[in-house]
């Protein structure tokens, strides 16, 4: 968890250099957004301390290697509320430059365990060098740069990748090396940026929209300034709580595996029991979001399914890598890539239904 | 001994945190515990940044102790290199101008004292393809000269990948350094018995 101090430790500068302006931005976070990240956090606490006080129960009444799964999913969930927390305060450049770290520190983990040749190195210092800090540039651009923010790395990455390659001069399983590259960077870069990306939509709600142009007003000026951070913070949420339920009623009625050489725990009855948790959590909390009684719902629905693919699919990477974690190659226990890969997979789908139905762009 | 001047000091603590931040690497320690003791380190050698990269892995209360052996005609063949490697606490020494009696061995033993741990790379020479080559036999005369010291193997994980043999530009790829058990040249031992012994011992720190 050392990047984690070393991020704290830079935010903690920044919030240092300019005091007086994170304190106005705490202040002007809209009251929504307050009790979200209140009692969010508040339950994230509680839901820990009963993780605590299960590890120290007999072992007859739960299973401890469950305890210990489920505690470090919640600790890793605690980890990711404290930096959007931290962002919210700090304001929408440091968030997507949190993002960017941890992108970042994803994508190292997922070279590391691809197996990559000497003449791979050139496009790899590209890689981590050039494309992924520009990515975040863009998206911490904003808005008017989101017509290359969004082809950035499929299309001009995946080209400057392959003639790199090319011109280092080695043939060897080209293809294959090729597409490593560009898979790793698009889930770890691309997708995760468009988490951050939500932070500079002009929203409306569908009733706002159905206005005449003239008498229209943004959602993002009628409930504050905080308004984007809750829609990231509801997007997150929905992401975990899908993916703690899968977790949960795995457990409790788990029958039918889905697809036992990628994931021998992942049933369908936990399937469909997560997705019907995230339905009512996305709706409960639709609130705070432009989404109403009946859109909550089914966007929470395509996100939870689009985690459920994320996580499948990573996993799928590793067992063909044959490691249990992203992060056991290295540092022997599971990595940033292992708790986000949920997220990755996410974002974009939940980014690209926010812009299309709830902003002015149609 | 001797303490290196401020500036030398920080230039060491801003290369081990860069090296750190770079390579990612974690220190781990198997049978083995951090210690200020006299020792020599010897490890697997495939890249520029492994002297630099081990000696940032040691806590740092160790570093001052710890002087990694480095060839003399890659890092004193500039004065920003000589300064770096001065910063990291390097030894020197020349691979090239061996005499009689200015023995590289004897060289290490002698800057060693009895206050001063090493880092060795007994390959000699950097690999290209990450694989490891037969151990040269300076480790060897090293453990009979002074049979008192712990020989500590150290497993370097991915470091070449980092910067390869040929590269000047890094790749913040994940690496890692492991230490493992300690082992000791015994009595009456051959050379060639013992060089693969050493040899073992580094290698079987890659499969954990």
């Amino acid at each position: 968890m050392n990047w984690l101090l070393d991020t704290l430790s830079l935010s903690s500068g920044m919030l240092a250099e300019g005091p007086t302006v994170s304190v106005v931005e705490l202040m002007s976070l809209n009251n929504a957004t307050h009790i979200l990240l209140g009692s969010v956090l508040a339950l994230l606490v509680a839901v820990f301390l009963a993780g605590k006080f299960l590890k120290h129960q007999s072992e007859g009444i739960v299973n401890a290697s469950i305890v210990i799964s489920f505690n470090q999913r919640i600790r890793a969930w605690l980890l990711l509320s404290a930096i959007l927390v931290a962002g919210a305060i700090l304001g929408r450049g440091y968030t997507v430059v949190l993002f960017g770290f941890i992108s970042f520190w994803a994508l190292r983990e997922f070279i590391t365990m691809t197996p990559t040749r000497r003449g791979d190195h050139r496009a790899l210092f590209w890689v981590f060098f050039l494309l992924t800090p520009l990515q975040y540039i863009l998206v911490g651009l904003g808005q008017d740069f989101y017509g290359l923010y969004s082809i950035l790395i499929p299309v001009y990455g995946s080209l400057l990748i392959s003639a790199r390659i090319a011109l280092a001069g080695d043939y060897k399983r080209f293809l294959e090396r090729t597409a490593k590259i560009q898979v790793g960077l698009l889930i770890t870069v691309y997708s995760l940026s468009f988490a951050p990306a939500l932070l500079d939509l002009k929203l409306y709600t569908t009733e706002m929209l159905a206005a005449p142009l003239e008498e229209q007003v943004v959602w993002n000026s009628v409930q504050g300034t905080g308004a984007t951070f809750g829609l990231l913070f509801y997007f997150v949420l929905l992401v975990q709580i899908g993916d703690i339920f899968q977790f949960v009623w795995d457990k409790i009625l788990g029958r039918r595996i889905i697809a036992v050489n990628i994931n021998a725990s992942k049933t369908w009855e936990g399937f469909f029991g997560a997705m019907i948790t995230a339905m009512l959590v996305g709706a409960l909390l639709s609130w705070f979001t432009p989404f109403n009684w009946w859109q909550a719902p089914c966007i929470a629905l395509v996100t939870a399914v689009m985690g459920f693919t994320g996580s499948m699919t990573m996993s799928a990477i590793k067992r063909d890598r044959g490691v249990n974690d992203y992060g056991t190659l290295v540092q022997g226990h599971a990595g940033i890539l292992d708790r986000l890969d949920s997220i990755c997979f996410a974002a974009p789908v939940f980014f690209h239904i926010t812009r299309y139905f709830f902003t002015s762009v149609l | 001994m001797q303490t290196a001047p401020w500036h030398v000091r920080l230039t060491g603590l801003v290369l081990a945190f860069a090296a750190k931040l770079l390579s990612g690497a974690s220190a781990r320690w198997r049978h083995c515990q951090p210690d200020s003791c006299q020792r020599i380190y010897f490890a697997n050698h495939t890249s520029h940044l492994d002297a630099l990269v081990i000696w940032s892995a040691l806590p740092r209360a160790m570093r001052s102790l710890v002087r990694p052996v480095a060839a003399a005609d890659y890092w004193a063949s500039s004065s920003i290199k000589r300064y770096a490697a001065s910063s990291f606490n390097a030894m020197l020494i020349d691979r090239k101008d061996v005499k009689v009696h200015r023995n590289p061995i004897n060289v290490m033993l002698e800057q060693m004292g009895d206050t001063y741990s090493i880092i060795v790379f007994p390959e000699g020479g950097r690999s290209l393809d990450g694989q490891m080559q037969k151990f040269k036999s300076g480790l060897y005369h090293l453990g009979k000269k002074r049979p008192d010291i712990e020989l500590v193997p150290v497993y370097i994980d991915n470091v070449n990948r980092v910067l390869p043999r040929g590269e000047f530009l890094p790749v913040p790829l994940l690496s890692s350094i492991t230490f493992g058990e300690p082992i000791w040249l015994e009595n009456g031992e051959s050379k060639n018995d013992f060089l693969n012994r050493a040899h073992q011992a580094v290698l079987s720190l890659k499969d954990r």
